[in-house]
């Protein structure tokens, strides 16, 4: 027998179970790379077979502790990653035999440039936008400079065929990814999103991909299963909210449970988290694999990028996919990418004729109230 | 009755409105520490003056959670909107409603809510700011504001109350005139909501200021010249909430979603 709300719970551990698999890779001789961003070609490491752990720092808990060094005035998501490293109070950072970042907004730059200090850190450069005729080149030679760093690390040799074979697996893991997201196409939506998000966050913490994978195919059976048999989880007068903006891991109470108690539902989200991150698949039959993969990557849309205009391709598309009521717009603290990008997504918002919200937050508990307060008002006036 | 119960970050008020919505009462007190007990002595306060027993309660504000006896709660800006549309006898407004921990800009068309704006995640810019600095200048906020009138010349820059606050003292350090730090203090607080508030078309719109600083000219006035539109007030502006929470009371019968 199936009991949903357990296995989501399940889902919701595997960041903390994965500390002890972590420790069981190191010490059978496995190697772990520490990550944080979407643009990162995990094909890479999967064809080097280095299992990648997402790095992002999701807690004010190591926050201090970064302060020492860098300014207050910072985004959480930096500081609160900086800190897990020099604290060490991250396990998934302590194992890691090298991070891999990219140069992506100027505070996760010069973090990385600190985290050297630390570890073994290497650094992508990432084009500033796509509409440059070089980019997705020089995107293409970063990924396979990428791969000769890793040979050199680790002493191996990484094949054209190995790299196949990744991209074919991470195709089928994004679909998989995509399945999930779009459970909640449907009206009412089949899910509370808090409970798909447990699901697809765990993946940032595998350590045995295949098996994951099926456990939340299973998982998604299970959920449609439920819903044809009309358990209805969500209700539908719920008020269906798209989420945009800064990678909200940390603020996940704050922001999904909060809408999601208020009479409301997440039906998608386009940020880091949601399916932004499993969108477009990698041409496995292209003649050259590493142009494919870059070309694939290339069109994620996140506002480090000039112009941005895929993320407003993609925003007007989701809003009208999922019968979207309203649009918030999560921003973290200092992040100013998505800080002055949010004047150019309100104005979107308003000429596509949907309400829209803009939050402000830190990983501190300290705004939940006013949060809350701006939220549910923002459902009454849907 | 149909009663509003709004609990502030400061100021705690009730409103009692009757089928025929002619506003009876209307009373305030300082919410204090303990916002369930204050919202309970309101209602007490209130039911002296009037003896009908089939009451129905909306609470909303900041604490609004804590009137357990309350039928339904509403959140301020839902609460705000309705409320001054009745005080100001408008279907359309722009509301500028400067609170004690939140500053709100709230759009309304046709008696609802059709966008709304708050300040950042901070206190500069909200009525807290002025209690703060109206204590460094040992002054009431409303004497504060009187002399602000008469001031003029000196700026704060410092967007952040604590900053804002040591620049205010390195100011009285200088001997800079009381109401020129004045005047500087109270404009830095306009410049602040107007700013926010040209960030909705409120031109064609009739604006209004409620809250607790809806009864000071100066802040009324000086909003007037930098939004270069006239700002309505009136001396029930800060009762806008707990008026809007009471005609929602009404709805909710008309509704019969009296338990809920």
């Amino acid at each position: 027998m199936f009991n949903l709300p357990e296995k989501f719970e399940e889902f919701s551990e595997a960041r903390r179970n994965g500390f002890m698999k972590a420790k069981e890779l190191k010490e059978s001789g496995g190697r772990l790379a520490g990550v944080f961003c979407t643009y990162t070609p995990l094909e890479i490491f999967d064809a080097a077979n280095v299992i990648p752990v997402s790095l992002c720092g999701m807690s004010d808990e190591t926050i201090p502790a970064a302060e020492v060094n860098l300014p207050k005035n910072l985004c959480p998501l930096i500081k609160s990653s900086y800190g897990y490293a020099v604290s060490d109070k991250c396990p998934y950072t302590y194992f890691s035999d090298i991070i891999v970042g990219e140069t992506t907004c100027d505070g996760k730059k010069k973090m990385y440039e600190m985290l050297s200090e630390l570890k073994d850190t290497y650094i992508l450069h990432l084009p500033q936008g796509i509409d440059r005729p070089y980019a997705k080149d020089m995107w293409k030679q970063e990924i396979i400079l990428l791969k000769e760093k890793l040979e050199e690390k680790f002493g191996i040799k990484i094949s054209d065929d190995d790299v196949r074979i990744a991209v074919k697996n991470r195709n089928k893991e994004r679909q998989i990814k995509i399945r999930l997201f779009e459970m909640n196409k449907s009206i009412p939506a089949k899910s509370k999103y808090l409970n798909l998000h447990k699901i697809v966050d765990s993946l940032n913490f595998s350590f045995n991909r295949l098996d994951d994978l099926k456990k939340i195919e299973e998982t998604l059976d299970e959920i449609d299963r439920e819903y044809s048999k009309g358990l209805r989880p969500v209700s539908e007068k719920d008020k269906r909210i798209l989420i945009t903006g800064c990678p909200i891991s940390g603020v996940l109470d704050k922001t999904i449970g909060e809408i999601e108690r208020n009479g409301g539902v997440v039906v998608v989200m386009d940020n880091c988290n949601g399916i932004k991150a499993a969108k477009n698949m990698i041409d496995e039959n292209s003649p050259d694999i590493y142009e494919a993969i870059a070309n694939r990557y290339m069109n994620i849309a996140c506002a480090v990028m000039t112009p941005n205009t895929n993320r407003f391709t993609q925003l007007r598309e989701l809003v009208s996919e999922y019968k979207v009521d309203g649009v918030i717009d999560v921003i973290l603290q200092s992040c100013h990418p998505f800080d002055v990008e949010k004047y150019k997504i309100s104005k979107l918002c308003k000429e596509i004729n949907v309400p829209y919200l803009s939050i402000e937050t830190d990983y501190s508990n300290t705004d939940v109230g006013q949060l809350s307060t701006r939220i549910q008002a923002f459902i009454e006036m849907l | 009755m149909y009663i509003g119960i709004d609990i502030g970050s400061t100021n705690a008020k009730i409103a009692c409105i009757d089928r025929d919505e002619n506003i009876k009462i209307l009373l305030m007190k300082k919410t204090g520490f303990n916002s369930k007990i204050t919202a309970k002595s309101l209602l007490l306060d209130a039911k002296k003056k009037f003896d009908e027993s089939d009451n129905i309660i909306v609470a909303t504000g900041y604490g609004r959670v804590s009137v357990d006896f309350a039928n339904k709660t509403v959140t301020e800006i839902s609460c705000h909107a309705k409320g001054a549309c009745k005080i100001f006898d408008k279907d359309n407004l722009v509301i500028i409603d400067i609170g004690g921990q939140d500053t709100k800009i709230i759009d309304v068309e046709n008696k609802t809510v059709k966008d709304f704006i708050m300040n950042d995640k901070c206190s500069a810019g909200t009525g807290r700011f002025l209690d703060v600095m109206s204590k460094t200048m040992e002054l009431t906020i409303d004497e504060m504001c009187k002399i602000a009138e008469f001031g003029g010349g000196v700026k704060i820059s410092s967007l952040c109350t604590v900053f804002a606050e040591s620049e205010v003292i390195s100011l009285i350090g200088r001997s800079e005139k009381k109401e020129n730090i004045a005047n500087a203090i109270v404009m830095s607080i306009v410049d602040k909501v107007a700013t926010q508030t040209k960030r909705i078309d409120y031109k064609n719109k009739t604006v209004c200021l409620t809250g607790g600083l809806s009864e000071i000219n100066f802040i009324k006035n000086a909003l007037c010249e930098s939004l270069n539109t006239d700002v309505l007030a009136d001396s029930t502006g800060k009762f806008a909430g707990s008026i809007g929470a009471a005609l929602y009371a009404k709805e909710l019968e008309a509704k019969n979603e009296k338990f809920t």
